[in-house]
């Protein structure tokens, strides 16, 4: 109910002029819409998404998968490494934000980076304002590995669990090297469903990123105009200066359409090259 | 030879797991040597590892500063968290009971439309729910804060799962008892599904005191500042010591890490039994 209500709600406030109202009088069509579409801030928004989850999508599979691997294999301390790479799971994106900003990436001295760089001597990076390179991207895919990798490699775990030992014992026999033979052979094959799922979530968390961006970026003086992602921007319109209700509900629904094709695409394409094997 | 090959990809493996884990643990070890050093110490250019001295006077300063709602902040996340909790859960295993086991005409349709909702993401949906929850005038109150967030697809999808998996003998007997399906589900389900309702309530109680957005959306006046709300107003405000700030962070964590370390085994079990995968 309170997603399927807001929804339709906000489709029909997305062809109103509501300004600093949630009860809207004056119709305006597809204005709403084709002032988003014609809005570079909210495409570059879907570039920044884009940008984003080519970085963390892969970086947190092959962490999570890793690290999954390493430990499912180890015969004593496995707890102790599995609650060390699952501990972060437990702060929040706000407190983990603070000490990335304030302490590992900051642009001064004090900061962690830059005293260990230092000690090489490398020069000063003002880590979150530099945008040529774009080193702020570094900051913000590094807090998310960190922070959602222990998450995913306990659902590797659990599929490498399930995964039947005399699979492997049927390799060995049939003179499979142990190592990267049995992985690409019969380890990978069998969490397919795993890596799929895996896979779909970290898009549609990286589609949800906000306090991150929100928590590092923004200062006293505002958001900077480079990497501002789409839930970002729904935020500044919608909710910012101008509480532009009305675009910020057209945003959303050509953002509901957006993650809807993906989404579906997604399952289409895993669905269809499972057909093939 | 491949023995000695075998050992020394063990050792190798070793190494990057003592490694990644370090790192993994450095943040953690970073935001208490903050929270409990001096402002020169965190500010130093010549950065140690461990501080001068420890000050854990910090801890009592923070709550003492009047310009940092600090323990108004904790008691809002706490009641938000621990209603959200329970109202979540006590929903959610019904509504899943129900669609497990109660079957009417439209019983599947329901599913897929509550499965639905788990590929909306909130990105979509909270300008939307902002525009409702104002139009109630719910803008920061705990009711606003609460209620919304109490409709959980992902919860109600876990309960479905379960309920589907467990022994109908024990349900059938109940009915045999001459119980409806209402103390059949006291009575019987319930008593003997704790696993399952103790894991949901804490990934729950996680997600709900980590929460960032929607407070920040809704908890406008200070009053209704959830801790991660005041934690992110004092970073982009810079109203307080940078000391202050950390150690704040730090006592933010403090709830969870007990959660955590107290019933970590329920969390990575109810993680892995959510059928996420399937």
């Amino acid at each position: 109910m309170f997603t399927y209500v807001p929804l339709l709600w906000s489709v029909y406030l997305s062809f109103f002029d509501a300004h600093n109202t949630v009860s809207p009088h004056h119709f305006v069509g597809l204005d709403n819409y084709a002032s988003m579409l014609g809005d570079r801030a909210f495409t570059d928004s879907l570039e920044t998404f884009g940008v984003f989850a080519l970085f963390i999508v892969p970086a947190t599979f092959a962490l999570s998968l890793g690290l999954a691997l390493m430990v499912n294999r180890l015969r004593y301390a496995q707890a102790f490494f599995r609650s060390v790479f699952f501990l972060p799971a437990a702060c929040s994106y706000v407190v983990a934000a603070l000490i990335w900003k304030l302490s590992i990436f900051n642009g001064v001295r004090f900061g962690l980076a830059n005293t260990v760089l230092g000690w090489f001597g490398a020069d000063q990076t003002a880590w979150l304002s530099t945008t040529h390179p774009p080193w702020y991207w570094l900051v913000i895919v590094t807090v998310r590995l960190w922070l959602q990798a222990g998450f995913y490699m306990i659902l590797f775990l659990a599929g490498l669990q399930r995964i039947p030992p005399q699979l492997y014992e049927a390799a060995a026999v049939d003179g499979a090297r142990p190592g990267w033979q049995v992985f690409r052979h019969i380890t990978f094959p069998q969490l397919r469903a795993t890596s799929v799922a895996v896979a779909l979530l970290l898009v549609i968390n990286a589609f949800q990123a906000f306090d991150e961006f929100y928590n590092l970026l923004s200062d006293s003086r505002g958001y900077p105009p480079y990497a501002r992602p789409p839930l970002v921007y729904l935020y500044n319109t919608a909710l910012g200066r101008g509480q532009n209700l009305g675009e910020g509900s057209a945003g959303a629904v050509l953002l509901a359409l957006i993650i809807a094709v993906v989404t579906v695409g997604q399952a289409r394409w895993f669905g269809l090259a499972r057909r093939e094997d | 030879m491949d023995k000695a090959l075998l050992a020394f990809g063990r050792a190798v493996r070793l190494v990057l797991l003592v490694v990644l884990a370090l790192l993994f643990l450095i943040p953690f070890y970073l935001l208490v040597r903050n929270g409990l050093s001096t402002e020169a110490d965190i500010t130093s250019p010549d950065w140690t590892f461990f501080p001068s001295h420890l000050q854990w006077s910090n801890v009592t300063e923070l709550f003492d500063d009047p310009a940092v709602p600090m323990a108004r902040s904790l008691l809002n996340s706490a009641m938000i968290a621990v209603a959200t909790t329970v109202g979540t859960v006590v929903l959610a295993s019904l509504a899943g009971y129900g669609l497990a086991r109660i079957p009417y005409r439209w019983s599947d349709q329901v599913f897929y439309a509550i499965l639905g909702t788990l590929m909306v993401p909130a990105a979509v949906t909270f300008v939307p729910s902002f525009v409702l929850v104002s139009s109630l005038g719910w803008i920061s109150t705990l009711r606003g804060l609460i209620i919304p967030t109490i409709f959980s697809a992902f919860a109600c999808f876990i309960f479905r799962q379960y309920f589907l998996g467990f022994p109908a003998e024990l349900e059938d007997a109940a009915k045999v008892d001459g119980l409806g399906y209402w103390r059949t589900y006291w009575r019987i389900v319930v008593p003997n599904s704790r696993p399952v309702f103790a894991a949901v309530s804490v990934i729950v109680f996680i997600g709900a005191w980590n929460a960032f957005l929607w407070p920040l959306v809704i908890g406008q006046d200070q009053s209704a500042w959830t801790v991660q709300v005041a934690l992110s107003t004092f970073t982009t405000a810079q109203v307080v010591n940078i000391h202050e700030l950390f150690v704040a962070a730090a006592v933010s964590m403090l709830p969870l890490l007990l959660v955590f370390l107290l019933l970590q085994r329920h969390i990575v079990a109810g993680i892995e039994r959510s059928g996420i995968e399937d």
